[in-house]
């Protein structure tokens, strides 16, 4: 069965070898199968993810961000997530005042002893938001915060939709039945306005806002597998019919080594395509619910959090372009990294596409 | 047909009832002295709350109840219409929510950023497919999914601030230009003045989706017999695209036109909020940070249903525009 399926893909990969030499002159004395180079799939796959440019861009912007994120702290340690600038500066009003001695102004000079809103400068790269704290450094830390939690809600997601699609794609019936029945409730519940439910639902029963946006993110997971699930069921529902399907069931094997052995290995790509779709996805709901002022609270920072500010204030929207915009494109490299790389997959592992 | 749809109708209500009983009891998992103690905050902002319509209001919606009783509670009020009064404003909720001025702004910049969604995103599509690998493919596909990877609010806010506060083309926020009294053709331009940078906002985030879609139908279609059939009769590569592939390519975008009638209706919520568009989204959003239970439920459900509905018709769309469908 494993066999039948492993010369299958060698004769379809050593067909697409023969294209790809097509232009190149063949020696016709030899018989054409001993002058072709014979790929696994694999490579076959990393060979197409690799020649689309868009791919490897992806994979360099992503890369930058992580060692950004995870490394600058150690090469950069200057401050930390939640160090207050308190060197403090002088702030200068002028004011015309007219008496009867004539005109002059009068210059107040008051100390602020918080170092907030600086510009960029040697000592903050890019200034300092509105706490006085360091933004090139918050920018590191709260990267981390941020692509930690999507991270893990893809993760719970994808558990939840492979487990619960494959239960209803390999036994069908009834179970199958109700999933997607409970599938179709939860496609139909409207997301954000269930986040906004859910934030408020945590602040009336007294969850410490540092803790909302793990416990919505893991809501989240919880009510949107259903397009991982229903993936995994139509793929199971296809393969379930395959031949070497059949030959496993006449082998008698045990139903978790069919699933785990030979339906999961074979979807594996699309849901390895889904998931990065879906990471940038998550990373855009971590900043959006961030935004709606149910991320962490002060001092700690995520890129989301970062920009919250100017729904605030908008003196800091018009003036201060260096506190919200930084993390802004932090977020859209990141979002454009995964969309980048899961495109290049899909293309990579599209069966139908031979280059 | 008629059976078909009637099946379906069933299932919906069914799906309508397993969405409405999970936001229910979600709401419910507030504390009640929570939301008196809301609506007694809600009171010294202005808005006059008496202790006798807090306690009408916590009888209506079985606030008083086990969940469970509470909420067939709230479902007998609902099926005889009536869907109780907002916190907030103690005004009736459906004259509320489906305010003519509210759903009239949302729909009108829902409606026109479709039609420049589908105007651009096509095109583009069927270019990026037909030069399919070519330097205009990437172009054109690093563009769009620039699109998508921006965060609605980081981007609208964007090109407030550089195109409102700093170059002062387009007015900072709001409906229309204050204290002018237009009517008529005038008031008309002055609001789509006003609705052109959110416009602009939703287009440029939907695009890429609409792009992508179309690109790939075209490239599965351009790799169908019939059209190698047409190129080797000698057609015309125009006709070959325009005409055979085109049309085949339309199917899903069709069907897609019945999908859009949730987000037609429904109000782009981060965007309404940033320009301060008195639509239905913005005025959902302030309801939920602000706990108004009826106006939620109500909001969220006819979200619901509208979804529902549009995945009904875009199913039927399919029977209708592809004769190869066939509803069973």
């Amino acid at each position: 069965m494993e066999e039948n399926r492993e010369t299958d893909e060698m004769i379809e990969s050593s067909e697409n070898v023969n294209e790809e030499v097509s232009g190149i002159a063949v020696a016709e004395d030899k018989p054409l199968d001993k002058n072709v180079k014979l790929m696994s799939p694999t490579r076959m796959v990393l060979r197409r993810f690799f020649r689309s440019k868009l791919s490897i861009v992806g994979l360099v912007m992503l890369a930058a961000l992580l060692l950004f994120c995870w490394i600058g702290p150690f090469v950069y340690p200057v401050y930390k997530e939640d160090t207050v600038d308190r060197s403090g500066r002088y702030e200068y009003t002028a004011y015309d005042v007219s008496s009867d001695n004539g005109e002059y102004v009068q210059l107040f000079v008051t100390f602020n002893n918080v170092n907030d809103l600086a510009g960029p400068s040697a000592e903050h790269i890019l200034g300092t938001d509105e706490q006085g704290m360091d933004i090139f450094t918050r920018l590191m830390y709260g990267g981390r915060r941020s692509m930690i939690v999507s991270f893990l809600a893809v993760f719970l997601t994808s558990a939840l939709g492979i487990i619960m699609g494959g239960i209803s794609g390999y036994y069908g019936g009834i179970v199958d039945n109700i999933i997607m029945r409970i599938c179709d409730v939860l496609m139909c519940l409207p997301m954000l306005p269930l986040m906004l439910i859910i934030g408020t639902v945590l602040d009336a029963n007294g969850v410490p806002q540092r803790y909302y946006i793990y416990l919505l993110m893991g809501l989240l997971s919880v009510f949107s597998w259903p397009g991982m699930a229903r993936l995994v069921r139509g793929q199971i529902l296809f393969l379930r019919e395959q031949e070497y399907m059949v030959a496993a069931e006449a082998m008698g094997y045990s139903t978790a080594r069919k699933i785990f052995k030979h339906l999961i290995p074979n979807i594996l790509p699309q849901i390895l395509v889904s998931m990065t779709l879906s990471l940038g996805s998550m990373i855009l709901y971590e900043s959006t619910l961030s935004y709606l002022n149910l991320g962490v609270p002060v001092p700690y920072a995520s890129w989301g959090t970062m920009i919250e500010i100017i729904s605030k204030r908008s003196d800091i929207l018009q003036n201060n372009f260096n506190v919200w915009v930084p993390s802004g494109i932090c977020i859209i490299i990141a979002v454009l990294g995964f969309n980048f790389i899961g495109d290049g997959l899909r293309d990579a592992l599209d069966p139908k596409q031979r280059r | 047909m008629f059976k078909y749809i009637l099946k379906r109708l069933g299932i919906s209500i069914l799906i309508l009832f397993g969405v409405s009983l999970i936001l229910y009891i979600l709401l419910r998992a507030m504390p009640t002295d929570f939301v008196q103690q809301k609506i007694i905050a809600l009171n010294t902002t202005g808005a006059t709350v008496t202790d006798e319509f807090i306690q009408a209001m916590k009888e209506s919606y079985g606030l008083a109840d086990i969940p469970i009783v509470g909420y067939f509670k709230w479902l007998g009020n609902i099926l005889r219409l009536d869907f109780g009064k907002s916190f907030i404003s103690q005004r009736e909720v459906l004259s509320e929510v489906f305010d003519g001025g509210r759903i009239g702004t949302s729909f009108t910049v829902a409606a026109i950023a479709t039609v420049f969604e589908f105007l651009i995103a096509i095109p583009l599509g069927i270019t990026a497919a037909t030069h399919q690998y070519s330097i205009r493919d990437y172009i054109v596909t690093v563009l769009v999914l620039v699109g998508i990877s921006l965060p609605s609010f980081f981007f609208g806010q964007l090109l407030k601030d550089i195109f409102s506060n700093k170059l002062h083309w387009f007015p900072v926020s709001g409906m229309q230009t204050p204290g002018m009294s237009q009517t008529g053709i005038a008031l008309f331009f002055d609001r789509l003045w006003h609705m052109f940078l959110p416009i602009l906002t939703v287009v440029i985030l939907s695009i890429g989706g609409r792009m992508r879609m179309t690109r790939t139908n075209m490239l599965e279609v351009l790799n169908a017999d019939y059209i190698r059939t047409a190129r080797a009769k000698g057609l015309n590569e125009r006709v070959v695209i325009y005409k055979h592939a085109f049309r085949n390519t339309m199917i899903p975008l069709v069907t897609g036109l019945a999908g859009l009638i949730p987000s037609l209706f429904s109000g782009a919520m981060i965007t309404e909020s940033v320009f301060d568009l008195e639509g239905i989204g913005s005025y959902a959003l302030n309801a939920m940070t602000q706990g108004d239970i009826p106006v939620i439920m109500t909001y969220n459900m006819f979200l619901a249903a509208l979804s529902v509905l549009g995945v009904l018709l875009a199913d039927l769309m399919y029977a209708v525009v592809d004769p190869r469908v066939k509803l069973a």
